[in-house]
């Protein structure tokens, strides 16, 4: 269990991450805001507490997985890689350009950490399955995290590999989806209605959490309890919101791909300087 | 080197000979996995997952995730052997396979059986005649058509052998076997069968012993032919195709495929744009097949020798007086 003092840490870790998305994506002039703050205290609390990693050896054999289903949300990872030291945060300031180290969407050919490269939805959680059958073939301790969106679990084949991984028993699996409600044109239950989600993974046997994704005490004790579960994959349903700790970039369907302008961007710094780190829940 | 062709009627399934490579090429290489979706006796895995069943990943009828599953598999060092039916792989999961596979050039090989029209009976939704456009249309896939079970069992090693990924097509039917033991099949190369100085047939899969056949009739005819087995199609054997357009001065194409964007659509772009020769394409038209016996449906869509004689002597027509 961890301590207040490291949930604050993560906490403030994760306020910084937001800025450092929001500044990056102004900086590239496309790319999508809201995904990734929605997602980002996710990714805080799986690269700076809770997953097995070395950044000095992104080849080791024996490391945890992350896969980004929800590939847009690249942002947030690239931010969260950096700062674990697997390149040089000055490359953030590429994202998205010829060349980059960074693309638009993750590239496991270009980017050191990223170990699969996702781009459509519905495909990268397959990946992470084949991942978690060959740690189980190679005796390997390593698990695998995915990271799926609400929207993108309209794609039938999201629900063929729950079906796999389930059937298999993969307990070395942990899917997080990150519920913030929204896909590129609306809400996810007027577009395709995807209620009553947790009920869904349920039903194909996994093991259900459901929390606050922006509770940052509450994902690091809900990725405890998933890594402790054996027999079968985990789930965790984070409810979210998109675009998470800037009031006008909160539940808009517009910055879903959409860069802030300059101006923008300099009212939801100074928001989030304003903002206690976790005072958002 | 002159290719000795076997001497002997004998007719195998490539699918036969897949099952029989896969279980070789994995006792050599413990890295090799297999999956499939609910086919594995019809693509011929049944023994394979017998002898290893850790190492054997039944995926249900759930293609995309099975395309999914064995590109994660290839990031864990495994070289994992996926196959379904050509009509469902790549049919069903070709984004799977273009962003999770080709793009990051993962070690995958996508093995498929039932390609082409001579699936038969089971008519045109399950007979993939345009699967090799798509694989070829992919960076960073190698696409390979056997020409018989020799080839195929040879091909299978290679594969995976052979670093990134891979499509192969195999057949349901039985197709003669067209190579005794000392073939050797290598990626990207085009092996002259039976030389030949007036037209060329660059044929690939069932069409080789048709163009073999072809060339026969046409010998009796006065017309000298060159018979090359473009087994890989992508990368095509460029060199071998351009020295029999120099040298014969036209070409003629041969595959279970539609005449858009398989070998007869690669032989001419090479051709076209660097030694064009009259060519003529020996395929199946713009349309899709029916139910039938194998046979009968070769005789209906043209893909028989006779089709490959008629288009060879259209090319030899064709060229221009020197």
């Amino acid at each position: 269990m961890a301590q207040s003092a490291e949930i604050s840490a993560l906490e403030a870790r994760a306020r910084e991450f937001r800025k450092t998305i929001l500044k990056i994506i102004t900086k590239a002039g496309s790319g999508h805001p809201g995904g990734s703050l929605s997602a980002i205290d996710i990714i805080t609390a799986l690269y700076f507490h809770h997953m097995r990693h070395d950044p000095a050896n992104p080849a080791w054999p024996d490391r945890d997985r992350f896969v980004m289903s929800k590939g847009h949300a690249c942002p947030a990872w690239y931010v969260a890689l950096a700062a674990a030291g697997y390149f040089d945060p000055e490359h953030l300031w590429t994202l998205r350009a010829l060349g980059s180290l960074l693309q638009g969407h993750p590239d496991m050919t270009r980017t050191p950490g990223v170990d699969m490269s996702t781009g459509s939805l519905g495909m990268g959680f397959s990946a992470a399955i084949g991942m978690a059958l060959a740690g189980r073939l190679d005796g390997r301790s390593y698990r695998v995290y995915a990271l799926l969106g609400d929207g993108e679990s309209q794609e039938g084949s999201i629900w063929e590999a729950a079906m796999f991984a389930s059937h298999y028993g993969l307990d070395n699996l942990t899917a997080i989806v990150d519920r913030n409600g929204l896909q590129q044109t609306g809400r996810t239950e007027d577009r395709l209605r995807l209620d009553p989600l947790a009920d869904k993974w349920r039903a194909f046997q996994w093991a259900v959490q459901e929390i606050d994704g922006h509770d940052m005490a509450r994902v690091v004790t809900a990725l405890e309890q998933a890594r402790a579960t054996r027999g079968r994959p985990q789930v965790i349903v984070a409810r979210t919101v998109k675009g998470k700790g800037v009031s006008f970039v909160e539940g808009v369907v517009g910055f879903h791909g959409k860069a802030l302008t300059p101006a923008e961007l300099e009212r939801a710094l100074a928001e989030l300087d304003a903002a206690p780190a976790g005072a958002g829940r | 080197m002159a290719i000795r062709l076997a001497q002997t009627m004998a007719s195998k399934a490539t699918r036969d000979a897949y099952g029989e490579a896969i279980l070789q090429t994995a006792a050599a290489e413990p890295r090799v996995v297999a999956l499939t979706g609910d086919l594995r006796d019809s693509v011929r895995l049944e023994a394979f997952a017998a002898a290893y069943p850790d190492r054997f990943f039944e995926c249900g009828i759930a293609e995309q995730n099975m395309a999914g599953i064995a590109a994660g598999l290839a990031a864990c060092g495994k070289i994992p052997f996926v196959s379904s039916f050509a009509a469902f792989s790549p049919g069903r999961c070709y984004d799977q396979i273009r962003v999770l596979i080709a793009q990051p050039r993962l070690n995958v090989k996508l093995v498929s059986t039932h390609g082409g029209i001579t699936v038969g009976e089971d008519g045109m939704s399950a007979q993939a005649v345009e699967e090799l456009a798509m694989m070829r249309a992919l960076a960073q896939m190698t696409v390979i058509v056997p020409a018989d079970a020799t080839e195929t069992a040879q091909a299978v090693m290679a594969a995976a052998r052979h670093d990134g990924p891979v499509y192969m097509r195999l057949g349901r039917s039985g197709v003669p076997v067209l190579f005794d033991e000392t073939y050797r099949f290598m990626v990207g190369v085009a092996p002259v069968l039976r030389d030949g100085t007036d037209v060329a047939v660059v044929a690939c899969g069932i069409m080789v012993a048709e163009a073999l056949a072809a060339a026969e009739t046409l010998a009796a005819e006065g017309i000298s032919t060159r018979v090359l087995n473009s087994a890989t199609l992508k990368p095509l054997d460029e060199q071998a195709i351009l020295a029999a357009a120099r040298e014969c001065g036209a070409l003629v194409t041969a595959e279970e495929h539609t005449i858009y964007g398989g070998l007869g659509g690669a032989v001419c772009e090479v051709t076209a744009a660097q030694h064009p020769v009259p060519v003529e394409r020996v395929g199946i038209a713009d349309c899709y097949g029916e139910s039938g016996t194998p046979r009968a449906l070769q005789e209906k869509y043209g893909l028989t020798a006779a089709a490959i004689a008629a288009a060879a002597r259209r090319a030899v027509s064709r060229k221009r007086p020197r």
